[in-house]
């Protein structure tokens, strides 16, 4: 087993290369306005380094947000035309339990919460059980809405000085995609079919419907 | 050696296309268009595009190579849009050449979309002559440029100063209560119309420059409009249309032919969106004859974004022995004509 992670849902384009039991390759680089330039590379990068060929991959795991979407984008197209390319799954995992699972092991046994950056001074957000099983769907909403009192991990805190006072703020700040490929990995053994690699926009997009022509006569 | 087969993928406005050409000899274009998405907001919405074009690209993909009768590996090189264009759908088309470039291990060319529109023309009538004098009208573009070699250099001789040619006929279809975009449907108005029904001015007409300017233009046509309503009149929907239509095909045509006639050019390319339009063809069509001028225009489904015109022009870069694109290359929104491909 090859697995090809990467997640661009948050400002980190992070990816990683899993043989089915450990991350042999990974690289990651923050810089929330590059992602279509980066990522193309680092996945070259984590193959060589890996001493693998694009051909050698069996599945590709992708972090499907929520997320700002042009950059989610970047890795949900990467991912589905790889996946064609080389006529190999694609399994799509939410960003939010990316970083969820990093974060159970420093939330010391308390339900917890994942906050990232939605911009528009929004947060994306879900909450988990101490276990890392996540409570409901992904939201997206103020800061101020989000259940205060536990600890939060992203990149929210960071960004939003009401998160981090609500709760004590944990790591990590980014997804990895370690975690991911690890994610990717255990539901691969538990024979668990790949989850469509769907972007969790949350959003409509922003359109207004046009007003009547301005009148030009003055 | 036979001609490279080259896989285009185009993602800079509405339009989802994928090509694939051998050369010159077009073997598939496919579409995928969100136009109807936009409509009823007036112009394309970005993010509603980019959206579409995640949906649309891979499925694209699979109905040309099937309508090409080829196989991804048989290809020998990707071309992509880079620019100019709408950044985040530029991205996702961008992104998926990339990542179909990687997996094939084949060279990617990041071109540019203003030149692809020219190299199509070639899908269809063959080599293009050079110099040649390009004229590129749509939605988002207005310009005349001089063509010296495709492949290495593009000269831009004048462009809009306001409005692109397809955004005015946007915003009169408005104004005459015709659905959006505005092209096709002012176009079939206007058959009904007499086009010498209102003298619109023509910007930029007799300046000696070989700019364009079309915003008096649709403001001319709102205040006929209103000062007809303000008299309690009908608006003459056909006649408003051709009169409008007549002043955009007469200044777009006659700043052609001057810019062959300056630069002693005997070969005119029209494409773009709005090379579509049947009075603009009809138009060049009779002064080209009258200037010894060799007319080439693309049918109308190639003068719209598609991806065979990329994959076209990716075809001469590669004849041309043109280097590929870096791999961490970046969609330019601004890409300047100037710059065929990104190297
Ligand atoms: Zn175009």
């Amino acid at each position: 087993m090859l697995i090809l992670a990467f997640d661009t849902a948050t400002p980190a384009v992070t990816v990683a290369l899993h043989d089915g039991s450990r991350v042999v390759a990974r690289e990651a680089a923050v810089d929330a306005r590059r992602h279509g330039e980066l990522l193309a590379p680092a996945i070259s990068s984590v193959l060589a380094a890996a001493g693998a060929a694009p051909a050698e991959l069996t599945l590709v795991a992708v972090g499907t947000g929520p997320g700002p979407y042009t950059g989610l984008r970047v890795g949900l197209i990467t991912a589905r035309a790889l996946g064609d390319a080389l006529g190999i799954a694609v399994d799509g995992i939410c960003t939010l339990d990316v970083i969820a699972a990093e974060a159970v092991s420093q939330a010391g046994g308390r339900e917890f919460i994942v906050a990232t950056d939605a911009r528009r001074r929004e947060v994306y957000w879900a909450r988990y059980k101490a276990s890392g099983e996540r409570i409901g769907d992904p939201q997206v909403s103020s800061p101020a809405l989000v259940p205060a009192g536990h600890p939060v991990a992203g990149e929210g805190p960071w960004l939003h000085a009401g998160l981090a006072s609500a709760g004590e703020p944990i790591g990590p700040r980014y997804p990895s995609a370690s975690a991911l490929a690890g994610i990717a990995a255990e539901r691969a053994a538990a024979g668990l079919a790949p989850a469509p690699p769907a972007p969790l926009y949350l959003r409509r997009p922003d359109a207004a419907e046009p007003r009547r022509p301005k009148r030009v006569t003055p | 050696m036979t001609a490279p087969l080259v896989l285009g993928i185009e993602s800079s406005c509405d339009e989802t296309g994928v090509g694939v050409v051998r050369g010159h000899e077009l073997l598939a274009d496919a579409i995928a268009s969100s136009v109807d998405e936009h409509a009823r907001f007036g112009g394309v919405v970005p993010e509603v595009a980019s959206r579409a074009h995640l949906e649309a690209l891979v499925p694209a993909a699979h109905r040309a190579l099937s309508a090409a009768g080829v196989s991804l590996g048989q290809v020998d090189a990707i071309a992509v849009t880079a620019g100019p264009g709408l950044a985040g759908a530029l991205l996702v088309g961008v992104s998926a050449a990339k990542a179909y470039a990687l997996a094939l291990g084949k060279p990617l060319y990041g071109v540019n979309h203003l030149a692809a529109h020219i190299a199509v023309d070639q899908l269809e009538h063959g080599p293009l002559p050079v110099p040649s004098v390009a004229l590129l009208v749509s939605g988002g573009h207005s310009s005349l440029l001089l063509v010296r070699d495709l492949a290495g250099g593009v000269t831009p001789l004048g462009s809009t100063i306001d409005d692109a040619a397809g955004e005015a006929y946007d915003k009169v279809a408005r104004l005459l209560g015709l659905p959006f975009p505005g092209g096709p449907p002012i176009d079939k108005a206007a058959r009904d119309g007499d086009p010498a029904f209102v003298a619109f001015p023509r910007g930029k007409y007799r300046d000696g420059t070989a700019d364009f300017s079309f915003s008096g233009l649709k403001t001319a046509v709102a205040r006929w409009i209103e000062a007809r309503q303000a008299c309690g009149l009908a608006v003459p929907v056909a006649d408003v249309a051709a009169s409008f239509q007549e002043a955009v095909a007469d200044v777009l045509t006659r700043k052609a032919v001057d810019a062959c006639r300056a630069h002693g050019v005997d070969h005119l390319v029209i494409s773009g969106g709005v090379a579509a339009n049947s009075r603009l063809r009809a138009l060049a069509a009779l002064r080209c004859e009258k200037a010894g001028i060799r007319l080439r225009v693309p049918r109308p489904g190639l003068c719209t974004d598609n991806g065979a015109m990329v994959a076209a022009l990716g075809a001469d870069l590669v004849a041309a022995g043109v280097p590929p694109s870096p791999a961490g290359f970046a969609a330019d929104s601004g890409l300047p004509v100037t710059r065929v491909h990104v190297s």
